[in-house]
């Protein structure tokens, strides 16, 4: 059989669909792997020094959260942005405390930090003595003015910082969502593991 | 029934309006007020995607149409406030993409799909123009071989 001009041309849209299938597939894979995120936004934040806060207090006979703690830091800082009336944030919490956990050794490679985003402190420390406080430092973020200035566009979502004494904290990593294992094992410890 | 007509010409009356709805929210100088809906209607929600900031009721939408009407009041420009919300969210944040290497393409694509379709078309009208008209000789072949038959 001859190969015709026709037949080229017939033979496009079954190479389209086989390239989107491709790219589908390449999807589905990368969002097993924690390399693709559907939900993912726009972190301009990421790679710029930790952004300027209003100080934020926290609960009663707890630590607050302001941009100097970022300065004085000496390990990096996982900052988990939650509420207690966010369902998501209920889910990730067993991680959290299995993460905290681990760090709970002296030689912690990594510090554990909450801000509260548009909470009422009764609710908050309700919700904290049900589920547990895996947070060594907590800001409660009532208006919710310090989290836009984070570039945070909901509940949860994850953040972490190298320390970095030049700027006061520098931003790694972004995440919206639960923080899971796996985006735990496929973002976050590759960046501790590169620290000397 | 009764009831229920008039409950839709209630709905059909309610005019389509923007989610700043409470009086409060708005700033008391009309002008100003103005301004501030030009930047909203400018600026994407981050919750609702595909609303802008003026017409989103997400918490998220309200505090940050708070906030480009504070800083209007403060005097701020409004090319400032722009550059304020994409520190944080980047450019996503809004609804039309400055022209910049990235968006190139999205902001040339008419004018480039313009000129291919011109080119389609100029190649078309040629292959569909009538065929040169017979030379004196070819007529005289033609007629010749006509008049055998």
């Amino acid at each position: 059989m001859k190969l015709t001009r026709r037949h080229l041309l017939a033979a496009l849209p079954a190479l389209g669909a086989a390239g989107l299938g491709a790219g589908f597939i390449r999807m589905l894979h990368g969002l097993d792997q924690g390399h693709f995120d559907p939900r993912a936004i726009n972190t301009p934040l990421t790679g710029q020094p930790v952004p300027d806060f209003p100080t934020l207090p926290s609960l009663p006979d707890r630590p607050g959260l302001s941009r100097g703690d970022f300065q004085t830091v000496k390990q990096p800082v996982l900052l988990s942005i939650w509420a207690s009336w966010c369902l998501p944030c209920m889910e990730e919490i067993p991680f959290l405390h299995q993460l905290a956990a681990s760090l709970a050794d002296a030689t912690a490679p990594l510090a554990l930090w909450g801000l509260c985003y548009k909470d009422q402190p009764t609710s908050a420390a309700r919700w904290l003595d049900r589920a547990g406080h895996p947070f060594s430092r907590l800001g409660m973020d009532q208006d919710g003015q310090a989290a836009i200035d984070w570039g945070v566009s909901g509940v949860p979502e994850t953040f972490l910082i190298m320390p970095d004494p030049q700027v006061g904290g520098r931003i790694v990593w972004h995440g919206t969502g639960s923080l899971t294992e796996t985006a735990y094992q496929a973002h976050i410890l590759p960046h501790l593991e590169r620290r000397p | 029934m009764r009831l229920l007509f008039a409950l839709c010409l209630l709905f059909l009356t309610i005019p389509p309006s923007l989610a700043v709805d409470t009086p409060d929210e708005m700033l008391p100088d009309p002008a100003l007020e103005q301004k501030a809906q030009q930047i909203g209607q400018q600026l994407r929600c981050l919750v609702c995607q595909n609303e802008s900031i003026e017409e989103s009721s997400a918490p998220l939408a309200k505090d940050l149409r708070h906030i480009v009407r504070q800083q209007l009041r403060q005097g701020r420009a409004p090319k400032d406030i722009e550059a304020w919300m994409v520190q944080r969210y980047g450019e996503f944040i809004r609804l039309r993409p400055a022209f910049s290497a990235m968006t190139a393409l999205l902001w040339l694509m008419p004018v480039l799909s313009l000129m291919v379709a011109l080119l389609l078309a100029r190649r078309l009208w040629h292959r569909s123009a009538p065929p040169a008209p017979l030379t004196a000789e070819e007529r005289h072949t033609l007629d010749s071989m006509l008049k055998k038959d």
